[in-house]
């Protein structure tokens, strides 16, 4: 028979947070903003294949720091979430906040019962009909899941981010505006000048004409508006 | 995981919905467990598609019937199955357009999984899978027979699919049908049809198959312009797969009637 040695839990929860956001500091960030036509997600990724942005469903998108394995697999799970709901009950039934909800009883449970935390923190987006009610929410490793207005910065340079998107920001910019001062953003955060083939963005246009409302911009459509 | 995400299996995520929803809730798919044969349930009639210069047209007429009875006179039978590639469907119409959604879910679901679109071909094999999947159904009266048809962006050209009850598949060269009035409108389609026509002209064709199949098949409806009922039109080429404006559609249903009552 063997015997563990006596962890306090607060000891234990300490030392998995600490593992977790090192591993997340680590990594590259992601802005997520309110603009005038919807929500934004723009980050630095020098990958054009895997994403951190992407599509979950009509109005939803997703977009996660840390560790691509984890993240992937979190998106991959809140996908079939959102189908399966929607075709069960209705498209209009599927809706950020249950998924946040999902995001953040998932990652609570693996912070306290699995061998190691995901090194991942989460953001899901809904874009409403109207301006003013589109949600963006924050899940981070351990599940604590926040609601955002305006903007949020999650990531290895997150405070940074925050600070610099903060001293830019207003509400309403039109989408060359806010590409342009994100891009500020991350460059200042990074401390250097980030180049537009290595951005990734992906916004929730709510004047598409189409169900979908996820777009991704090409880099050229960035690098247009960075020209500008 | 929690039950509410289900985890991505040993290796590789399953891009099928259909496969989740079999997992995850089998009672919500479209499978038939008792006899239908005695049950008098609508049934979709007339579709049809035909290639033309810039891809395919697909088309249908609007009822449906159940038995000797008019069932619906505004049913829809053509579908976008997604930016690419329709779908319409003859048969039991419940089962047909619970099978629609299910066929447009699992393109979106396997897009969103991979981040890439399935081939053509991977759809239209899908598809086969799912007729196949039905044939118990099918042996019990609850007969579901698409048409294909899609552009494919790997070869630059649209492409034309039918299919039996048992789910086999066969790829057409110009122009298919399907239906109770697949044969009148296959007979009008073969007198009209050439290779390359324009937009007009093969939407023209294709209500005046529908127009024919109408007359010659009890089952399959003619266009109304006094109710503003007319046939429904996708045309998929590079620009996506779009429903035809009823507008349009209803000015080729004119230009035939026109020429036929001169």
């Amino acid at each position: 028979m063997s015997f563990m040695p006596y962890v306090p839990p607060e000891q234990l929860m300490k030392d998995r947070s600490e593992f977790a956001h090192k591993g997340i500091a680590r990594g590259k960030s992601v802005i997520g903003l309110e603009y005038a036509d919807g929500i934004m997600f723009i980050a630095e990724n020098p990958s054009a294949t895997l994403h951190k942005i992407s599509e979950i469903y009509d109005r939803i998108a997703f977009a996660g720091v840390g560790k691509y394995s984890e993240f992937e697999d979190l998106r991959i799970s809140g996908v079939r979430l959102a189908d399966l709901r929607g075709y069960s009950y209705g498209r209009e039934d599927v809706r950020a906040r249950d998924l946040a909800n999902a995001y953040s009883q998932a990652l609570s449970t693996i912070f306290t019962q699995q061998m190691k935390p995901y090194e991942v923190e989460i953001l899901v987006g809904e874009v409403a009909e109207d301006g003013g009610h589109d949600e963006i929410y924050h899940v981070l490793f351990d599940g604590t899941v926040t609601d955002e207005h305006g903007f949020v910065a999650i990531g290895g340079h997150a405070e940074d981010l925050t600070n610099a998107v903060k001293a830019a920001y207003q509400p309403g910019w039109d989408l060359p505006t806010a590409v342009r001062e994100a891009v500020k953003a991350l460059s200042t955060a990074e401390g250097r000048d980030v180049e537009a083939g290595s951005i990734e963005t992906g916004v929730l246009d709510r004047t598409r004409a189409a169900r979908r409302k996820f777009r991704r911009l090409s880099e050229a459509e960035v690098a247009a508006t960075l020209a500008d | 995981m929690t039950e509410s995400l289900p985890p991505g299996g040993a290796i590789g995520a399953n891009p099928s919905f259909v496969d989740l929803v079999r997992q995850a809730r089998p009672e919500a798919l479209p499978m038939a467990e008792s006899t239908a044969g005695e049950l008098r349930l609508p049934h979709g009639t007339t579709v049809l598609g035909l290639k033309f210069a810039d891809g395919v047209i697909m088309a249908g007429d609007r009822r449906a019937t159940s038995g000797n009875l008019v069932a619906d006179t505004k049913i829809r039978k053509v579908f976008p199955a997604d930016e690419r590639s329709a779908i319409a469907i003859a048969g039991a119409a419940g089962q047909a357009l619970e099978i629609v959604k299910l066929f447009q879910l699992e393109l979106e679901h396997y897009e969103k999984i991979t981040g890439d679109r399935l081939s053509l071909e991977g759809k239209a094999n899908r598809l086969a899978q799912m007729i196949r999947q039905n044939l118990p159904a099918a042996m019990q009266g609850l007969v579901v027979v698409p048409l294909f048809g899609g552009f494919d962006d790997r070869r630059g050209e649209g492409r034309i699919f039918y299919y039996d009850a048992t789910g086999g598949r066969w790829e057409e060269d110009d122009y298919q049908t399907t239906g109770s009035g697949g044969l009148p409108a296959k007979n009008s389609l073969k007198k009209r049809w050439r290779p390359g026509l324009d937009r007009t002209a093969a939407i023209r064709i294709a209500v005046e198959a529908l127009i024919d199949a109408s007359e010659d098949d009890t089952a399959t409806g003619g266009p109304d312009s006094i109710r503003g009922i007319f046939p429904n039109v996708v045309a998929i080429t590079t620009d996506g797969a779009e429903d035809v404006p009823e507008a349009e559609v209803a000015t080729a249903v004119e230009a035939v009637l026109q020429e036929r009552s001169a």
